[in-house]
């Protein structure tokens, strides 16, 4: 396999183990075996790997609620996943995080929130941690900052922002733009639909990545976070376009309601980024990766399934550390 | 400087080494010391680095560590707020000061719910060893938001701890403490306490989460007070003292976790109860207090209901102009009164205390 074939075999792998994964939870949902709202990024599934795959293992992710992709696709454990979206207590927090909570610091994946932007200045914070780090050991690690374009919207993002570029910390911010804030489009809430314009003007270095091109936005990674590693660059912003077939939270289509278009959704699914990838796949390759992932999803579906739910005194431990 | 005449600090020094200095010396001390043991601590916020250095509780400081580990900020309390918990995840123990309490609310999402529940609903995999300092203001004209007092409001939220010294000593104890502390810890200051002097060690020391501390043993009545009202407590019992009467004076000092065995220990002794908050008493700490004190002692004492009583903040914002301000706020004086009629079980006070000499509340002229 050629250099290329190989990173598109990866990327595949990458991509599908989210969806798959997805659609097992769209599958078991009515079965109530997930106790948790989830908020599914069947879709947009390249933007999590187009950011994480060029990143090196002790770099870090955070996150939104939106987090399954972002969490699988930096390496975080599956099993863990599963069984916290089971609420068990070998989930990744032990069954106190469900879905909308993910965490894997092991893996570098910073705990998601359920308020949008929260995690935003806080992926700055630890930015500034690994600045003061390298000092020392001469190794710039980094943080990737990922929301939607609804976070954009919280003062906290702008705030956050500026911070950054005060202070040069090695940070992409990536704004996942599935123009949805949860049923609101974005014609509705922003006054200029040029955000890149917006964060430039607090002098960092932008970039638009449209129709959630993987190879764009993963070759576009790959410099930013050399640049910021060799002193280069200082905070980077990225938009990504890239829309959310399903509904807001939750496992089903919405497009019958007035708030979406169909068609859309047929133009969207033309870009799909794993039937892209799939195809440029030879068929037993693509073949072994499929089994390979449907492998991973049934092991983790029994892990979560045989670990049995955290001890009632579970409730009253880590409210304070030691 | 200033130390009204006739009072003498709460702390009478044990060993020579011990000096008399202000409560705004003492913190600055507690952070240079532990900035100078834990190259981790760093120290920020709005013009923690200016040449007024919070009324002088942060001056040198830069000078000392640099402005890596000391530095000023944009007016962004929420971003700035989740930086801090950002730093404080990565393994960083930051030390974020407002200059007034009020401005706490722009940071309230980060604190609520992330600084107090990641370490539970992430299980462990991250701490959040973060010390916000926050000034309560008072008295020329600080007016309704320069002057709140939202203790009440943090103790409501498990992952928080919360310190309020009421002295010298015990703000530089408690802020080592929260410095090596690994959870979030709100510590509240009081601009009216800054300049009050009292005996402190050279040397480090800690003052614990959750011990409260009596300052005057007394059989009469169980004063339980609050921040700057325990000066306000203590010169009551000083009211009390010259028809006779003595009160215990406990200082919670930490309000989250809080000491009931010390108060309950007293008020058994006292068989009376009066908590002077410096804050409002809907859902407050006085409400807190008394409701675990009920808990605690549900059968009252001897058979009988416990005698008590709260005393806070006016149940309205704090205005400006010095006459109704005064109304707004407990004084020596209604303290004493208040422990009076609990004392004498009469509805009607016969009895008044005598004036005072000027106070740290008459003598502050700001401007801030």
């Amino acid at each position: 396999m050629t250099q290329d074939q190989a990173l598109i075999a990866r990327l595949y792998q990458s991509m599908l183990l989210i969806r798959e994964l997805e659609q097992h939870i769209v599958d078991v949902y009515h079965t109530d075996a997930v106790k948790s709202p989830v908020h599914l990024s069947i879709g947009q599934e390249s933007v999590a790997v187009g950011v994480c795959d060029p990143l090196n293992s002790d770099d870090i992710v955070s996150n939104t609620y939106r987090c399954h992709a972002t969490y699988l696709a930096k390496g975080g454990d599956i099993n863990g996943m599963m069984a916290e979206l089971y609420g068990k207590k070998h989930g990744c927090a032990g069954g106190k995080a469900g879905s909308m909570h993910l965490v894997d610091i092991k893996h570098g994946i910073l705990g998601a929130s359920a308020v949008v932007g929260t995690t935003i200045p806080i992926a700055a914070g630890y930015a500034f941690a690994l600045q003061q780090e390298a000092k020392k050991t001469g190794k710039q690690r980094i943080v990737a900052s990922l929301f939607g374009d609804g976070a954009t919207e919280e003062g906290v993002f702008t705030e956050t922002i500026n911070f950054a570029m005060l202070k040069k910390l090695p940070i992409i911010f990536i704004c996942e733009n599935n123009q949805l804030a949860i049923h609101s489009p974005l014609r509705s809430r922003w006054a200029s639909e040029h955000i890149c314009e917006r964060v430039a003007s607090f002098g960092i270095r932008t970039h638009q990545v449209k129709n959630a091109d993987i190879f764009e936005l993963h070759q576009l990674i790959s410099k930013e976070a050399e640049n910021i590693r060799n002193g280069i660059s200082g905070p980077v912003f990225i938009e990504c376009e890239t829309y959310r077939w399903l509904e807001h939270v939750g496992p089903g289509d919405d497009h019958h309601e007035e708030y979406r278009d169909p068609n859309e959704l047929a133009l969207w699914k033309n870009k799909d980024q794993i039937a892209r990838l799939a195809n440029m796949l030879a068929p037993h390759e693509k073949e072994k990766i499929n089994q390979k992932v449907a492998a991973l999803i049934k092991n983790a579906v029994a892990f979560a399934e045989q670990s049995p739910y955290p001890d009632e005194e579970e409730l009253f431990t880590h409210v304070y550390a030691n | 400087m200033f130390m009204p005449t006739e009072e003498k600090p709460v702390f009478t020094p044990c060993d020579n080494k011990q000096r008399l200095i202000r409560y705004v010396d003492a913190l600055r001390e507690a952070t240079s010391q532990e900035m100078a043991n834990d190259e981790r601590v760093f120290l920020f916020g709005l013009d923690v680095d200016d040449h007024k250095g919070i009324q002088g509780s942060t001056l040198g400081l830069l000078e000392q560590f640099g402005p890596e580990r000391v530095f000023g900020t944009p007016l962004s309390e929420d971003a700035m707020t989740g930086f801090a918990v950002g730093a404080a995840m990565a393994g960083l123990r930051p030390i974020h000061v407002h200059i007034r309490m009020d401005f706490m609310l722009l940071a309230i999402n980060q604190l609520i719910n992330m600084a107090a529940k990641s370490h539970y609903m992430y299980n462990g995999q991250v701490n959040v060893p973060l010390v916000i300092r926050t000034m309560i203001g008072r008295s020329w004209g600080q007016g309704a938001q320069h002057s709140q007092a939202l203790h009440a409001l943090f103790m409501h939220i498990p992952g928080l701890k919360i310190f309020a010294p009421s002295n010298a000593h015990d703000a530089k104890g408690c802020l080592i403490t929260a410095i090596r502390d690994n959870n979030p810890v709100i510590f509240i200051e009081h601009r009216l306490l800054y300049s009050t002097e009292g005996y402190v060690s050279p040397e480090v020391y800690t003052v614990p989460f959750g011990k409260a501390r009596t300052f005057v043993p007394g059989h009469d009545i169980t004063i339980v007070a609050i921040s700057h009202m325990v000066m306000e407590a203590l010169r009551a019992s000083k009211h009390l003292e010259k028809i006779g009467l003595s009160a215990d004076i406990i200082d919670p000092i930490s309000l989250r976790p809080l000491d009931m065995e010390t108060i309950v220990n007293s008020v058994k002794k006292t068989g009376r109860l009066l908590i002077v908050d410096n804050g409002w008493l809907t859902c407050g700490a006085s409400s807190e207090i008394m409701a675990r004190m009920i808990e605690l002692l549900p059968e009252g004492l001897n058979g009988k209901a416990i005698p008590m009583a709260r005393m806070g903040f006016a149940d309205t914002p704090c205005p400006t102009t010095k006459n109704l301000e005064n109304l707004f706020y407990p004084s020596s004086h209604t303290i004493a009164e208040k422990a009076y009629t609990l004392i004498s079980g009469k509805t009607n006070t016969d009895w008044l205390p005598a004036a005072t000499s000027k106070t740290e509340i008459d003598a502050f002229k700001g401007p801030f």
